[in-house]
């Protein structure tokens, strides 16, 4: 054989292929897949270990969160929330909340903006622990991803100081929080964010620069930004093609203006570049969890609850006592807060990118429309156009670091 | 019709004020009701005006107003990154006839979401490349999310097919 200068070359193996009878194989993955941490089930087409086309069906969590929540009251949404993303319950917990109260219009005092700040940013380093852990796990690395999981474990354990629960905290309520930071809270926390710092730091050496890891992720599953933008894809996955988007920066709520924060951006959209926003987003994450710790000791005690009647819950002392309380406590407990007509929109930064939340009222104490924008599903759409043509070990990685959440992405 | 401040909204009465209905800004969200028929039209102007640069199609998902006529209400929801600004677009479909142009021509994001709609809703979209239901499984009947689907009924679930 010879090249087109008209030099010889010994036969390639595809010369030998070309003529060779093949076909496209179907192949099955999932629903429950142990090198996925979700469940979904993708139908690949394959051509030898090349990936042709990918269907990805999703819904096997489908719980009807949007029908239940229309059919009980505004407070009986909250639990739900807890149950989109499992990982970062707080966050979602705050973006329905925020989204009622913009509804109704109500003001929440400074102090309680504080406590949802500490218990969102813990939660969402809870949330990135499980993706860069899992997503090592299913790399088959075990030891970071015990490392990852250790950290978490520290993290569960400061918000189940804080909120009386580890994973659905339904910490965060209508006009407040569900109680004051206990005062042992502070010291434990310097504790424990030392322990997670240390952590982090082993698990960046045994992960950031290991080569195995980085030929895993570097160059795979890359997106562009101009393709982040049309699929509407926000969050790490976005920011790792180098948008600085983060709704915490770009539409403030709480107190975020008045933190001292840096939003990680990367170059290329690959794998490895969402590996390691999510990394830096931990400790940004962490220096946020400090100053509020820090804020909530110089501001001394106060109100942790709006005042306002249509959402306040009257001292238990007081129910016992006196009759108005009873009645307001029982109206409160049995229908909740009657939420002036109308809609609104309230978008958060979660942990995977912008949770938003569509409310509609009319005006009663029943929802007519709770949407839950979630960021898992948006960001999961553009997965085949990222996949065409790649391997299909490419995957594995590109699943774990899109990091589809089963609760929020099928509700 | 006003424009209540938003570019958006402004930009949208001067351009396309025969397809928008009204527009209001409750609660700070600008927000304009369209014609179903011309809601391509209008996300194809929000999105390619370079003062209004709606790169983002946020969010699709539809309201159900049983007892009003028309019946159910699309709601869109946008983001431009490079302004920063938010708009909502809203347009009323008829039970009758559940069916408006898709929007995945102009913003591949409404694809699931519109898939999810369709799933949900029974919202039919004209052009949409692949409308099969996202959460739901085939052989499913009926769609839950519409206000007359009783929230107790029960379906068997049928196994998976290729």
């Amino acid at each position: 054989m010879a090249d087109l200068a008209g030099r010889s070359r010994a036969p390639l193996e595809d010369d030998f292929e070309r003529d060779l009878h093949t076909e496209h194989q179907l192949l099955n993955m999932g629903p429950s897949h142990p090198a996925t941490h979700g469940t979904v089930k993708f139908l690949i087409e394959l051509d030898g270990e090349s990936i042709v086309d990918l269907d990805i069906q999703v819904g096997y969590l489908h719980r009807g969160f949007e029908k239940e929540c229309e059919a009980g009251t505004w407070y009986q949404a909250i639990p739900y929330t807890d149950r989109l993303n499992y990982n970062s319950a707080a966050l979602a917990n705050l973006g329905f909340c925020l989204a009622v109260e913009k509804l109704i219009g109500l003001e929440t005092p400074e102090r309680c903006h504080w406590l949802r700040v500490l218990a969102g940013e813990l939660a969402r380093i809870a949330d990135h622990l499980t993706r860069c852990g899992a997503g090592c796990l299913e790399l088959q690395a075990m030891t970071p991803f015990l490392y990852g999981i250790e950290a978490r474990e520290l993290t569960w354990d400061l918000l189940e100081i804080l909120c009386g629960a580890r994973v659905t905290s339904h910490y965060i309520r209508i006009g407040g929080v569900k109680h004051e930071m206990p005062a042992s809270f502070p010291a434990i926390c310097g504790t424990n964010i030392a322990k997670i710092r240390a952590l982090l730091r082993d698990f960046d050496e045994v992960v950031t620069s290991n080569r195995i890891f980085v030929d895993r992720l570097k160059g795979t599953g890359v997106i562009s930004q101009q393709e982040c933008l049309r699929y509407a894809v926000t969050g790490p996955m976005l920011r790792s093609t180098g948008v600085a988007l983060d709704v915490r920066k770009d539409e403030p709520y709480l107190v975020y203006d008045q933190l001292d924060f840096d939003v990680p951006v990367g170059e290329v959209g690959d794998n490895y570049d969402r590996y390691l926003v999510c990394v830096e987003e931990m400790q940004q994450s962490l220096r946020l969890v400090e100053q509020c710790v820090e804020k909530l000791a110089k501001l001394g005690p106060g109100p942790v609850n709006s005042f306002d009647p249509r959402v306040r819950w009257p001292a238990k002392g007081r129910v016992f006592n006196q009759m108005e309380e009873l009645i307001q406590h029982f109206k409160s407990v049995t229908e909740g807060p009657r939420v002036p007509a109308g809609e609104v929109y309230q978008a958060i930064e979660s942990a995977n990118g912008e949770l938003g939340f569509y409310l509609v009222s009319d005006g009663s104490a029943v929802p007519v429309k709770v949407r839950c924008r979630p960021p898992s599903l948006i960001n999961l759409a553009p997965m085949p156009a990222m996949l065409r043509g790649a391997f299909l070990a490419d995957l594995i990685p590109t699943f774990d670091f899109i990091n589809m959440v089963g609760g929020e992405c099928d509700r | 019709m006003q424009d209540h401040g938003s570019r958006a909204l402004r930009r949208l009465l001067d351009r396309l004020p025969e397809a928008v209905r009204g527009t209001h800004a409750e609660r700070g969200d600008a927000t304009a009701l369209v014609d179903p028929e011309r809601v391509h039209d209008v996300l194809r102007l929000l999105r390619d005006d370079p003062d209004l640069a709606f790169e983002m199609l946020t969010d699709v998902t539809c309201v159900d107003y049983l007892g009003e006529e028309p019946r159910f209400e699309m709601v869109y929801h946008l983001y431009s990154v490079a302004k920063n600004h938010r708009v909502r677009i809203k347009a009323r479909v008829a039970e009758s006839a559940p069916e408006l142009p898709s929007a995945v021509a102009l913003y591949p994001s409404a694809n699931w979401m519109e898939r999810e709609v369709w799933d949900l809703y029974g919202i039919r979209f004209r052009g949409h490349p692949d409308l099969r239901r996202l959460l739901l499984y085939d052989g499913f009947e009926g769609h839950p999310l519409r206000k007359d689907y009783p929230k107790e009924k029960r379906q068997p679930l049928v196994g998976p097919r290729n």
